[in-house]
């Protein structure tokens, strides 16, 4: 089944204002804008405007002339995202599964549940009467699949008794007349298809499949190929669907008598808050990697923290002295009323047994308490360790992850030959003094200090990644070197004089051998 | 090394307290140590990485991860660890700290001692922060006491100021030996450490080289206290006990 709620922006604004459609402030005329990089434009407008002549997508400054009385509110997109999701969790009651197709539509399994509600008529008016009930304008179409729905919500002859029900046969014959748009394609396509004639969508399946393929050969996207979405509305390939599927987070709240202004009391409305939450994610076997606390002020402002963990945990301790760094630096104002903790990202973990004995003798910290806490204080990205990455280009061998991250499925790392313990951040210039204008230097000058080169490997070149970097990119010649004094280092010539991509080569030193 | 602590260590190398002269795989109970290098080469991390690696041969099984804490101007000096060039069985442990201040990476260190999941905890701080004094220096030898973790604390470009380490090594690359195969090509690396302040050991000049599975060193005769034969043929046992 497929729900169309063809007029969601202003219904919900009209439950927000809580007027009936035509009545109120709806009487007027109103539009909902929508910032623009031109300008302010019309993302819907009422019946009254519509009677004007003002339509959607039209500029603010276009329709004030063709109706000065426009009255405007801003769009909430966000907030019809939101209430569109809700609605998708709503709508379950006629079928097990639900998908949001956005921006205002929505898809309903609902195979073989219709004959629960009496047949597919009969839950097809359930649906308009629960939905008019809600005070929400919306077509509702069931067919056996999501395409077909689709096209008779959207673009089917609802008048008639039993429109917006299609049995299994004959599914071209009913939808033939159907315009292309029923087909969800993109606007360009659309334009396309109207150039050539094709307007209907019998017009389209009467063009051989072959034609049809060979047109929009190029096309991979379903909303750009006509042909693609002619298969899914008649069922010959496959549409998966993205299901709602509701999430409840644990949530503990205390709502305070009186407003607290002071550190020691939040600390322990803190404490109180952490072992609710270790009770309830304890009763639910998870816990939380991700916690976000929130204070309502009694100024209506609302102060958000968020925690990150590195291992789920609901140890209450552990969560207070995390957060405890984290409130140094709120400002209250007049008070707080209302502190509340959720937990957002969950994951399972199972009850274990507290070991009395060996708990006392093997103190310490855990490694997951101890990542967390240094990455409270030193920042997200402070903490991590290297892991290998298929290239051969030194600064790319290794990238920097999160320190509980799985090692990535690689075979086995590269084999490279000797490569130096430390590596600088970015390689530094060194100034050279040859022997030979194209072998290794006698000399280099590097931070100041003059380094007379003793002993050396090499050159290892090592070619730039042509797949990822541009054509003008140098190659690298790298030496392993040894001073006179036994400090052992990698230097590379960037380039060559006579490869064309720039002056004469330049020297640097990349990294430390030990 | 300072005229009176050479002096110093002659009469008192007979009283058996600090007779034993440190060698490689010597067990030593000392958690606190610290390497002090020049901040333009990798010595100091590569002897405190080949230390730990020596100190830690006796289980070798332990796959814990290990904790290299990084301030920024450490960083900025002597670049970052990398990872194809760390010891393989090393290299996929390693979790890697960068903090920006001194201060930050003083809290690090110490949280890495008192966690009990990780083997050994490296530091490495550039010159002599204010953050980093004796009260400091004793928090962090009591924290790696009580929780018997190894801290390994390389200081760059730093004076040797006061600072509660039960070991103190100062190092610097030294011309390695010429490999077997390609004798213009460097070879295995060798730094030159003076172990100048220890409390059980005696003070001495090596010659360390890492062959890849262990710690080679030598006494270099020239700058040892002269013992003779005496005390290398005792098998650094104690003297006085023997």
């Amino acid at each position: 089944m497929a729900i169309w709620c063809a007029d969601l922006a202003l219904d919900r604004w009209r439950l927000a204002e809580g007027c009936a459609r035509g009545q109120g402030s709806d009487a007027a005329p109103l539009a909902l804008i929508a910032e623009t990089a031109h300008g302010p434009r019309l993302a819907a407008v009422n019946a009254a405007a519509a009677e004007q002549g003002v339509r959607a997508h039209m500029m603010l400054a276009d329709a004030r002339a063709l109706c000065p009385a426009l009255g405007v509110r801003p769009a909430d997109p966000a907030g019809d995202l939101a209430f569109l999701e809700h609605l998708a969790l709503w709508a379950q009651r006629w079928g097990p599964w639900s998908a949001l197709d956005p921006p205002d539509g929505l898809i309903v399994d609902t195979t073989g549940a219709a004959h629960l509600f009496g047949g597919e008529a009969a839950l097809l008016a359930d649906a308009h009467a629960q939905l008019r009930r809600r005070g929400l304008l919306a077509r509702a179409a069931i067919a056996p699949t999501a395409g077909a729905a689709w096209a008779l919500a959207h673009c089917g002859a609802q008048d008639r008794p039993d429109g917006a029900v299609l049995e299994g046969e004959a599914m071209l014959e009913r939808l033939g007349p159907l315009p292309v748009a029923a087909l969800r394609l993109d606007d360009d396509v659309l334009l396309l298809l109207r150039r050539l004639g094709l307007k209907r969508i019998e017009d389209l399946a009467g063009i051989g499949r072959e034609a049809l393929a060979r047109r929009f050969r190029t096309r991979r996207a379903p909303a750009a190929n006509p042909l693609v979405r002619l298969d899914q509305l008649l069922g010959r390939v496959p549409e998966p669907l993205l299901p709602v599927i509701a999430a409840e987070q644990p949530m503990v709240q205390r709502r305070l008598m009186e407003p607290i202004r002071h550190r020691a009391l939040l600390d322990r409305v803190l404490t109180d808050l952490a072992e609710d939450m270790a009770r309830a994610l304890e009763a639910r076997g998870e816990g939380a990697r991700r916690l976000e606390l929130a204070a309502w002020k009694v100024d209506g402002d609302v102060l958000v923290r968020r925690l990150e963990m590195a291992a789920a945990t609901r140890d209450p301790a552990h969560v207070c002295r995390l957060f405890a760094a984290r409130l140094d630096d709120l400002d209250v104002g007049f008070g707080i009323e209302l502190v509340r903790l959720t937990a957002p990202w969950t994951e399972p973990v199972a009850l274990a047994q507290a070991d009395l004995d060996a708990g006392a003798e093997r103190h310490g910290t855990s490694l997951a308490a101890c990542l967390d806490r240094l990455t409270v204080r030193l920042g997200e990205g402070a903490v991590r360790r290297p892991l290998p990455r298929a290239s051969h280009v030194p600064e790319r061998a290794q990238c920097w992850a999160p320190p509980l991250e799985p090692q990535p499925g690689l075979q086995e790392d590269f084999a490279f030959h000797e490569r130096p313990l430390k590596l600088l951040d970015r390689p530094e210039p060194i100034a050279v003094i040859y022997e030979a204008p194209d072998g290794l230097p006698r000399l280099f000058r590097w931070r100041g200090g003059v380094h007379e080169i003793a002993r050396a490997e090499g050159p290892e070149r090592i070619a730039p990644e042509w797949w990822r970097e541009r054509s003008t990119v140098r190659l690298r010649d790298y030496y392993r070197i040894e001073d006179s004094t036994g400090r052992r280092y990698w230097i590379y010539r960037h380039g060559l004089a006579s490869d064309g991509r720039g002056g004469a080569p330049e020297w640097f030193l990349q990294g430390l051998y030990a | 090394m300072p005229a009176g602590l050479r002096r110093g260590s002659a009469p008192r190398a007979l009283s058996g307290a600090k007779s034993a002269r440190w060698r490689p795989g010597i067990a030593a109970s000392c958690r606190h140590t610290e390497v002090f290098a020049s901040g333009g080469e990798a010595t100091g991390a590569a002897l405190a990485l080949a230390l730990a690696r020596d100190a830690r041969n006796a289980d070798a099984e332990d796959q814990r991860p290990w904790l290299w804490v990084q301030d920024k101007a450490a960083l900025r000096l002597s670049g970052r660890p990398y990872r194809p060039g760390l010891p393989e069985h090393l290299r996929h442990r390693l979790i890697h700290v960068a903090a920006n201040t001194p201060e930050d990476a003083l809290f690090a260190l110490e949280e890495g001692l008192r966690c009990r999941d990780l083997a050994f905890v490296i530091g490495e701080l550039a010159g002599n922060p204010r953050a980093l004094d004796f009260t400091a220096s004793r928090r962090l030898s009591l924290a790696a006491e009580k929780h018997g973790t190894a801290l390994w604390l390389v200081r760059l470009d730093a004076r040797a100021d006061l600072g509660s380490a039960r070991m103190r090594w100062r190092a610097a690359a030294a011309a390695s030996p010429p490999p077997r195969w390609n004798p213009q090509a460097p070879g295995q690396p060798v730094w030159r450490a003076e172990l100048f302040r220890a409390h059980t050991f005696q003070p001495g000049h090596w010659t360390l080289r890492d062959d890849g599975n262990a710690l080679a060193a030598e006494l270099s005769i020239s700058d040892a206290p002269d013992h003779g034969d005496l005390v290398r043929g005792s098998g650094a046992r104690s003297l006085a006990a023997g």
